[in-house]
């Protein structure tokens, strides 16, 4: 995979035209995103301008130290992300911040020790990036899935600890739907793709000039380390997050 | 005593639900009485540690209730809510499955026939249930456990009076049939009367009587 491709910044600029039909759209519809528009714009523009300095630093460096630390900070920005999302779960950053890490390195671990990677900046930063992600998503669903779940479903939660079961007993059939729905999203899309969307990893390697076939193998390997990731995320995540719903006695805490 | 509580104080949030309470509770059939919002349903699950006191002792045949496993506890002092909540599946698959938890083989005709159940009732989706029929289903499932003692919170509450007195029928029936102890929250008097031979009256979360019923309810 040698493929480049080179835009210069009046390219960049030339599509901000299709930025003012949005914002012309949203001004004569009134849908009063204007604004939000303009901040969308320009944060999307420093923000991957300065993520993108810091990867070519950390491409030249070219030493794993630095991988794993940006891959790090994404962990914890991550966790904190999912955590605004979560807001019924208490003590919900740790369980994230957990989730993340494992889904992060085993699905990483995973693709470099079959060999479908090389332990290398190129390959980690922007495989990372996609894995941690993406599992941020499905633990943020999950949690929040858990959230609602836990609340409705105290009566027979309590019901099922009367008869003695454990915290895990009473809360599994909860814990299933939450890891369901962090799940099922990434599963749907994977059902789909290539029928109804085109993964933005192939749309850019095909963009950028690389044999389709190659487009096809490198898509199916991202969408199937995504799946195994986002299931791992989702997994941990609701299996730590549930306990902060229960007292050390088997007993439900009051919800605040 | 099958259970003493002394000095059992709870508060919840900014509420003080349960007060200094001490009362006494025997083998047989209690009667835990009081309006709404007195403090009668915490004060029943503190008796199968679905809840501990803030302070306080609660003790059952003598030994503090804090020093019982609770998921042991439970299986022996089985507690059917005020609302029915059974597992999704069949009423069978429930009773299944509280019987497991017990280690106990289920005899579910039997369980059904003791909670005023047909046997026809083991094969149906609880989804598919009256609320009646589901509040039998919860007390058959708590059967199903065999347990030593059942703590029954307002057992009849989402009942009309034809099946509230069905399932009265069926109360007064198990305590002859399996001379198990229970331990029933009512807010009405009269429930008391007909169902216990001791009370305990519960208001604004302190226990100003207990007693056999006629000291109490005269």
């Amino acid at each position: 995979m040698t493929t480049s491709i080179h835009l210069s910044p009046g390219q960049v600029a030339a599509s901000l035209t299709l930025v003012a039909l949005a914002a012309a759209i949203s001004f004569w519809q009134k849908a009063d995103l204007e604004r939000d528009i303009g901040i969308a714009t320009v944060r999307s523009f420093v923000q991957l301008t300065a993520i993108g300095y810091a990867i070519k630093l950390i491409f030249e460096a070219d030493t794993l130290w630095l991988v794993f630390g940006l891959l790090a900070v994404m962990v914890v920005f991550g966790a904190l992300t999912a955590r605004s999302r979560a807001k019924k779960v208490a003590g919900a950053f740790w369980p994230l911040l957990i989730a993340l890490a494992i889904a992060g390195a085993t699905t990483l671990g995973l693709v470099v020790a079959l060999g479908v990677f090389e332990p290398t900046a190129r390959y980690l930063v922007p495989v990372g990036g996609m894995v941690i992600g993406n599992a941020m998503t499905a633990s943020a669903v999950a949690l929040n899935r858990l959230g609602d779940e836990m609340a409705d479903s105290r009566a027979r939660i309590e019901a099922t600890l009367a008869l003695g079961a454990t915290a895990k007993e009473a809360a599994a059939p909860t814990v299933r739907r939450a890891l369901r729905s962090g799940m099922i999203t990434l599963v749907d899309s994977t059902k789909t793709t290539g029928l109804i969307f085109f993964p933005g990893t192939m749309v850019g390697m095909l963009l950028a000039g690389a044999n389709p076939t190659d487009a096809v193998r490198l898509q199916l390997i991202l969408l199937y380390a995504l799946l195994g990731s986002v299931a791992i995320a989702a997994l941990v995540a609701t299996g730590l997050a549930y306990r902060n719903f229960f007292t050390s006695a088997q007993q439900l805490r009051d919800l605040d | 005593m099958l259970f003493e509580l002394n000095e059992v104080s709870l508060t919840r949030g900014e509420r003080r639900v349960l007060d200094s309470v001490s009362a006494t509770i025997p083998v047989g059939a209690t009667a835990i009485v009081g309006p709404s919002g007195a403090g009668k349903s915490t004060l029943l699950r503190l008796l199968n540690r679905l809840a501990d006191p803030d302070s306080g002792t609660v003790s059952h045949r003598d030994r503090p209730l804090a020093s019982y496993d609770p998921l042991a506890l439970r299986r022996q002092v089985s507690l059917v809510p005020q609302l029915p909540a059974l597992l999704e599946g069949t009423v069978e698959s429930n009773l299944d499955y509280a019987a497991e938890l017990a280690g106990k083989r289920v005899d579910t005709e039997r369980c059904l026939r003791l909670a005023g159940l047909d046997s026809e009732f083991a094969g149906r989706d609880v989804a598919r249930l009256s609320v009646g029929e589901q509040q039998r289903a919860m007390l058959a499932r708590a059967l199903a456990q065999e347990p030593a003692v059942l703590l029954l919170d307002e057992p009849t509450s989402a009942l009309d009076p034809a099946a509230r007195d069905a399932i009265e029928a069926t109360l007064a029936e198990l305590r002859r049939e399996l001379e198990i102890s229970v331990v029933l929250v009512s807010h009405d008097p009269e429930q008391a009367r007909r169902l216990a031979d001791w009370v305990v009256r519960v208001e604004d979360g302190r226990a100003i009587a207990a007693g056999p019923l006629g000291q109490v309810l005269g």
